[in-house]
């Protein structure tokens, strides 16, 4: 039976449609077999590089012997990933996880570096969104700001300075941003009672 | 909107129009931000320094180039009927591969400029010129179009973002190295300490504002006395 040219279409666009999915979907699974091997790659170089800024400098020509285990904090009811770094075979320093919810838009995520006797050796923010031109100085590719908490620890400055100048603070805060800052002061703080409480734990893994 | 040789550009046409008629109309006469009004939620959203802007920019005009080609090559196969869903699997699938070949080849970039890319889909105005330029006209004018309207898009795009950059921070081309990758930079112009900066102007209020005041100046300076 020969069809008019009026009952064609339906089907006809079904198999149009039907027909560009396919070739738009077949060329994506042909870019992403092609490029998943270098993604991963670049992806797992990345990593290694922030976690190896939140570390000193000296470190940097060794591959890092990097050990990761997850662990629970109670007091802010999350879980903390800490990445274990032996140095010369001796487990000398740990990178910590932190997440700062009390920004000014969103998360924060960092990175926290603390080495054994309980010093800080670097925190970078590994993902925000707040205020560009504000907030955004929590970046080390936009302030140094960050490199601050280099040498702090729990007992240098006292309880009472972990906070911006604001509020007596040991910390700057930024021209038209405060809650920023603080956000991310509180938050090492945290961290560093984190590590206080699990340091035998996570250094006789 | 009220400009002759837009609305016949857009038409149907066998002939193509010449190579500066289309850079004329996508930069300037049909400007696709400041004359259609278009693709202006990642506009106002990304335009806060002028580094940002550039970064959108240039992405948006790699992909609404790439968007006209493919469109134009397949236009002798696309539906009237259906030719909305058809553009938008073949934007939507050519964002995606720049954003996977990015991510391969240009890592660096692509955390730079990663959040943009998806922002690109929401562009009406890639989706625009597929349906009123592409799926009428042959290959080398759609990639021209292409290039002129993507162009055009990314100039209003750096405009506002310098703007709100020097009133709210006092400074000009910021942070360059985010883009082009060196490890620091020098901002082209700088205030200096003493400014304080005006807020509200990188803020989303101050978008609309200065994109307001930037289509009164387009206006004005098209409209004859």
């Amino acid at each position: 039976m020969k069809l008019k040219p009026r009952h064609l279409p339906i089907n006809r666009h079904g198999l149009v449609l039907g027909c560009f999915a396919l070739l738009v979907t077949g060329a994506l699974a042909m870019t992403q077999a092609l490029t998943e091997n270098r993604i991963s790659l670049n992806e797992t170089a990345q990593r290694e590089k922030v976690l190896a800024q939140v570390l000193p400098d000296q470190w940097a020509d060794h591959p890092l012997d990097q050990h990761k285990t997850e662990l629970y904090d109670e007091k802010t009811g999350l879980t903390r990933t800490c990445y274990i770094t032996k140095v010369n075979g001796s487990a000398t320093a740990v990178i910590i996880t932190a997440t700062a919810t009390d920004g000014y838009s969103g998360d924060i995520n960092m990175l926290v570096g603390i080495l054994r006797d309980g010093s800080i050796t670097g925190v970078r923010v590994t993902k925000h969104s707040e205020t560009p031109g504000l907030g955004d100085a929590i970046e080390v590719l936009r302030s140094e700001w960050i490199k601050s908490f280099d040498g702090k620890t729990l007992s240098s400055p006292i309880e009472s300075g972990w906070t911006v100048r604001k509020n007596n603070g040991a910390f700057d805060q930024f021209t038209g941003a405060t809650i920023t800052p603080r956000a991310v002061v509180n938050e090492v703080k945290n961290t560093l009672q984190f590590f206080n409480s699990v340091k035998t734990e996570l250094f006789s893994l | 909107m009220s400009d002759t040789t837009a609305n016949s550009i857009a038409g149907n046409s066998s002939d193509s129009p010449s190579i500066r008629a289309l850079l004329t109309s996508g930069l300037w006469s049909n400007n696709p931000a400041l004359v259609q009004l278009l693709g202006l939620c990642p506009l106002l959203a990304v335009s806060n320094t002028a580094i940002n802007g550039l970064s959108l920019g240039i992405a948006t005009a790699f992909t609404v180039f790439l968007s006209n080609i493919s469109v134009s090559v397949c236009r002798k196969f696309i539906l009237a009927d259906i030719r909305i869903p058809i553009y938008v699997i073949l934007i939507s699938g050519i964002v995606t591969m720049i954003g996977l070949l990015m991510s391969a080849y240009a890592h660096e970039m692509y955390l730079r400029l990663g959040i943009f890319v998806p922002l690109i889909i929401t562009n009406c105005a890639i989706l625009a010129r597929a349906e009123s330029f592409a799926s009428k006209n042959n290959v080398f004018a759609s990639a021209v179009d292409g290039i002129a309207t993507g162009a055009g898009f990314a100039l209003v795009l750096v405009a506002l973002g310098a703007t709100r950059e020097l009133i709210g921070q006092g400074t000009l081309f910021a942070d360059a190295h985010l883009l082009f990758g060196t490890s620091t930079s020098t901002p082209l112009i700088d205030l200096g300490e003493q400014y304080q900066g005006l807020l509200i102007a990188i803020l989303p209020p101050g978008a609309f504002i200065l994109f307001g005041l930037l289509l009164v100046l387009k206006n004005l300076s098209t409209t004859k006395p």
